[in-house]
């Protein structure tokens, strides 16, 4: 309990600086802010001064703040700037699709990196070693869009089984979860290999097998279960990482999401929506990496004295 | 004398670590495979004007979207552009934002690393709140905020996939600092009234080099990914720049009758990549193996 109230404590100020820096982005804008949102329009000075002042650009810097900062606390991000809605709602209208698409990956991630690590360790030096290291490392280096493309192009547009773009059902998730999922499974697959091969030479594995308990036995009940510790944290990070490659994923498959919402708010200069979703998308971060913690300290309680 | 002797084990002893560095590299078959990918890679940056085989930005309307060829070695994009030369140049491009991306991380988190970690106290406490702040967006979103303040281009591009990773080089440099700075030879350095700037350098510097160039190799990949990814998002390059990310975001509406638009690029950044990942692992096992995975 102690434990979890500090690290909630040391939340707060890591949430009072993202908010800092979220609210500075409209103010380190290279020239004016209002004229550089309304650079594509045909705009009067009356107009820009209206939207200055929507903005409340024209109060002083704290009072400024203060009131961003009691906004966002109330989930009150301001209207977009291209549909007039709020951006609250917007964001709202899209998490649903973003954190599906982050699950799906994730269980892709989990299910092949788990697989893949625990298998090469059991069977180290072999081929099977080698060859899973060289999918994991193959994971890591290849961009993401380009694998995407790739899976539309053999199952959508050559085979024909999975439609390329759009959501909706999970026959529209498979691709995009199996291509969000890849890199994370790499780096999942290597870490469990390793803390695998770890774990595999304790001494009560040497009982376990001198007891003439079977080898898979011996790995998934002995080893798996203290194997797995360092890889729930990694997972837990990986999810925070896997929100922020939604971005990518949802334009190539040209799927509704909070990361289109942003890459289209960055197109249209549309400040107050992209503020949003920074601001949203960072302190579900943050709050996913406390769980992480708190979790990773629930089954170590080694770290909870530390 | 004994100054001298110093002075002179400390101009040794930077040959020898790239000695003992290069012996260990050439028994990593993987990291020589990167290393040598790494260098032909640059070696077609340097000399793209003399290797492709056409202007890279000239559209030919007539040769449009023409498949692989004795003419086209890989064929032509949507305006008639080779799409070979293109990725010849794209090396320039791709190569160039790594190093500088990675640059402005490295320097950046360096100095913050090496200040934080020996002034310690509020400095150090500032700096890290810092760049827990900066580790608190993950992913992309950090840079597709600068991006956004900045405004799409390859020189915002570049800052913001800079900024982004200074906080996984202040947090490495800071923590090799802090284990360096208990060493007995630097507690005598700062006895015999060595300055601080002089101390950070000559003793403390040198040791945390060898984990900051395994970071700088494995995150120039890391770096290419995400400036590819940006411009593949339109929020890098712009038209008609060559750039890999941007030639597979143009390649994409034409993929299916028309594959090897996107296809040249995809194996550029792979190949890249791989090269980076796979030298960086081999140096990370030659000069740091309590970093292997």
């Amino acid at each position: 309990m102690q434990y979890l109230v500090k690290r909630l404590l040391a939340v707060i100020p890591v949430l009072l600086g993202v908010s800092v820096v979220v609210f500075s982005m409209l103010h380190l804008v290279p020239g004016d802010p209002v004229q550089m949102m309304l650079s594509e329009f045909q705009t009067s000075p009356e107009q820009i001064a209206r939207l200055r002042a929507q903005l409340h650009l024209d109060e002083p810097l704290p009072k400024q703040f203060g009131r961003f900062l009691w906004n966002a606390v109330r989930g009150d991000f301001g209207y977009s700037m291209r549909t007039k809605r709020p951006v609250g709602a917007e964001i709202l209208d899209n998490l649903p699709s973003t954190v599906t698409l982050a699950l799906a990956g994730m269980v892709v991630a989990v299910v092949m990196g788990v697989t893949l690590g625990v298998m090469a360790a059991a069977r180290q030096r072999s081929w099977f070693d080698s060859g899973s290291m060289l999918v994991a490392l193959l994971g890591v280096s290849m961009p993401s869009f380009w694998f995407g493309l790739l899976l539309i192009f053999a199952f959508s547009l050559k085979l024909g089984w999975l439609p390329a773009t759009g959501g909706g059902d999970v026959w529209h998730l498979m691709m995009p979860a199996m291509t969000l999922g890849m890199g994370a499974s790499a780096i999942i697959a290597r870490l469990s290999r390793s803390c695998m091969l770890e774990v595999l030479r304790q001494e009560y594995i040497t009982t376990a097998r001198a007891k003439g308990l079977r080898e898979s036995w011996v790995i998934l009940r002995h080893g798996l279960k203290n194997a797995l510790i360092p890889v729930v944290t990694i997972v837990g990070l990986q999810l925070g990482q896997l929100l922020g490659g939604t971005v990518i994923i949802e334009t190539v498959f040209a799927r509704p999401g909070v990361g289109r919402l942003i890459v289209n708010g960055i197109l249209e200069k549309d400040f107050p929506l992209v503020q949003g979703v920074v601001l949203v998308g960072a302190t579900a971060y943050v709050l996913i990496n406390l769980l992480v913690d708190v979790t990773y300290a629930f089954l170590d309680p080694r770290i909870r004295d530390t | 004398m004994a100054t001298m002797a110093q002075e002179s084990s400390h101009r040794r002893a930077p040959t020898h670590g790239i000695r003992s560095v290069a012996r260990q590299l050439r028994y990593h078959k993987g990291a020589l495979g990167g290393l040598l990918v790494l260098v032909l890679l640059s070696l077609v940056a340097l000399s793209a004007p003399l290797l492709a085989p056409y202007d890279p930005l000239k559209v030919q309307a007539r040769k449009a979207l023409r498949p692989p060829s004795a003419e086209f070695f890989l064929g032509t994009d949507q305006y008639g552009r080779d799409v070979l030369s293109r990725t010849i140049y794209g090396t320039r491009i791709s190569l160039l934002v790594g190093c500088i991306s990675v640059s402005i991380a490295a320097v950046s988190g360096l100095l913050i690393g090496l200040v934080a970690g020996y002034y310690g106290g509020l400095v150090d406490h500032v700096c890290m709140r810092c760049m827990d702040i900066m580790l608190a967006f993950p992913g992309i979103l950090l840079a597709l905020a600068i991006v956004s303040i900045l405004g799409p281009s390859l020189a915002n591009l570049m800052i913001a996939v800079g900024v982004s990773a200074i906080p996984a080089y202040a947090r490495l440099v800071r923590g090799a600092v802090l284990s360096a700075k208990q060493n007995l030879y630097v507690e005598a350095a700062r006895v015999v009234g060595c300055s601080s700037g002089a101390i950070l350098v000559r003793h403390i510097l040198p040791n945390v080099a060898a984990p900051v160039m395994v970071l700088c190799t494995l995150g120039m990949g890391t770096a290419i990914l995400a400036a590819a990814a940006l411009s593949f998002l339109g929020l890098g390059s712009q038209p008609p720049t060559p750039e890999w990310g941007r030639m597979l975001s143009e390649g994409r509406a034409y993929l299916r009758e028309h594959w090897w638009i996107a296809t040249a690029p995809g194996l550029a950044i792979l190949i890249t990549v791989l090269a980076m990942n796979l030298l960086g692992d081999g140096l990370r096992d030659a000069l740091d193996p309590r970093l292997k995975l």
